[in-house]
């Protein structure tokens, strides 16, 4: 039979890995299912591998590489004795206990859940966009900025993500256009006065993308402005969509509660709807969304689930070996 | 070294490509791509269950820009496989190991 854990913590951000390390210092061994490798930001380590310098995680005076800090979060886990699998869940039962998580036709069993499975960026819907994606068209711009070199690039989008992208694109690109639907940013007031002071950015304001142009490799953007209605095409090299995010919540359809945008509602500290099952990090947050909120809330849903497992008859809890400290 | 990936440089991937025995899967890949290394332990992995079938290799984008002009690079990680000197099929962006899997299988029979 399958072994039953005491905590799944299904996805690795900084929620999940932060929900590992502290339920395996309480002795819970954690099994993470973190994911699979993928360029959409819902890969193991979250958003933040597709990111260079983060400047605001405290402790980090001179910042330091998204990717880097991940690293650290997992092996500070695995030091602790959170196990690790490199595989994307592919259907939970949360209506029975021990819950059940499927990756294809491999079951694992939890007394505890610990869903941590992140948001991943928004595309636009246009056919375009699939048969350009990778040829033009990027979400990472840290991973195909370089490719784009001395040329025109443009990014779209209005918001912290946009403009970070934008002014990384700024190594690379003769010129950024900022292609934003409103007239005004929703990015934070440092990142707005940044993007502004830099000569190399240019806004396209009041304006939608409604197709991207070109044949085998993308040559333009067709914008459409919303006040006058007209359209043209910008020449680029490269275009990014930052456009924002969408919740990784499709397994848990028709069993976790959430709003109308697909985010898990959680109460009561890190709390879901089904008993035992807890959501930490941007799949229940839309409003703050740092690495720093989802490290303390996948700190809240360690601590939630395991006063929660103390409450719980004990009959199938599998003891682990005292740990010295 | 990741075991079971050569590595190839501008100066060599001509060659390499050319005289390539097998089926040859050229990794575009670089450091500062965070997708790119989680595709390291896939593609080793991949190598060593099919070793003979196909051959891996890397090439770092930031060394040989040329070639990854050459072949229009415009995303990595990209896999390019190459076939008797021929680019064959392109697969851009990170993917599981059963997903590349099953996307090389024409050339792992």
């Amino acid at each position: 039979m399958t072994e039953v854990r005491d905590v799944l913590i299904i996805g690795s951000g900084p929620a999940g890995l932060t929900a590992a390390i502290y339920t395996a210092r309480a002795n819970l061994r954690p099994l993470v299912l973190e994911g699979e490798p993928s360029s959409t930001s819902d890969q193991p380590g979250g958003q933040l591998m597709l990111t260079t310098d983060v400047e605001n995680y405290p402790g980090f005076v001179d910042g330091i590489q998204g990717p880097e800090l991940m690293a650290a979060f997992r092996a500070q886990a695995a030091r602790f004795g959170a196990d690790f699998l490199t595989v994307r869940a592919t259907k939970v039962d949360f209506s029975a206990r021990p819950f059940r998580v499927w990756v294809g036709d491999d079951e694992y069993l939890g007394r505890a859940v610990i869903v941590s499975t992140g948001a991943r960026s928004r595309m636009l819907g246009l056919d375009s966009e699939r048969r350009l994606l990778g040829r033009g068209l990027s979400t990472c711009a840290t991973c195909d900025g370089f490719f784009f070199s001395g040329q025109s690039i443009a990014v779209i989008g209005g918001g912290d993500s946009a403009l970070e992208e934008a002014l990384f694109l700024t190594r690379f690109g003769e010129k950024v256009t900022v292609i934003h639907r409103r007239d005004t940013l929703r990015a934070s007031k440092i990142m707005q006065e940044r993007a502004f002071k830099n000569d190399k950015i240019e806004f396209l304001w009041d304006s939608i993308v409604t197709d991207f142009v070109g044949d085998g490799h993308l040559s333009g953007v067709k914008v459409r402005n919303v006040r006058s209605g007209e359209e043209s095409v910008i020449e680029v090299g490269g275009a990014f969509v930052a456009i924002g995010h969408i919740p990784n919540t499709a397994i848990f359809k028709g069993q976790l509660d959430m709003d109308e945008a697909g985010y898990v509602l959680t109460g009561e500290g890190t709390r879901t709807n089904v008993e035992g099952v807890f959501a930490c990090g941007d799949v229940q947050d839309h409003v703050y969304r740092q690495a720093v909120t989802a490290a303390g809330s996948g700190c809240m849903a360690a601590i939630d689930a395991e006063r929660w497992l103390e409450t719980q008859p004990h009959e199938q809890h599998i003891v682990g070996t005292p740990r010295e400290w | 070294m990741a075991q079971g990936i050569d590595v190839l440089t501008g100066t060599t991937f001509d060659e390499e490509v050319a005289s390539s025995g097998v089926p040859l899967v050229v990794d575009f890949w670089a450091e500062w791509c965070g997708p790119c290394r989680m595709v390291t332990p896939v593609l080793e992995a991949i190598a060593a269950e099919h070793s003979g079938k196909i051959r891996i290799a890397k090439l770092n984008v930031d060394d040989a820009p040329d070639v990854a002009r050459r072949y229009e690079i415009m995303s990595i990680p990209t896999l390019l496989v190459f076939q008797d000197g021929i680019p064959k099929k392109r697969l851009i962006g990170a993917k599981g190991k059963a997903q590349l899997t099953s996307e090389l299988q024409e050339f792992l029979a």
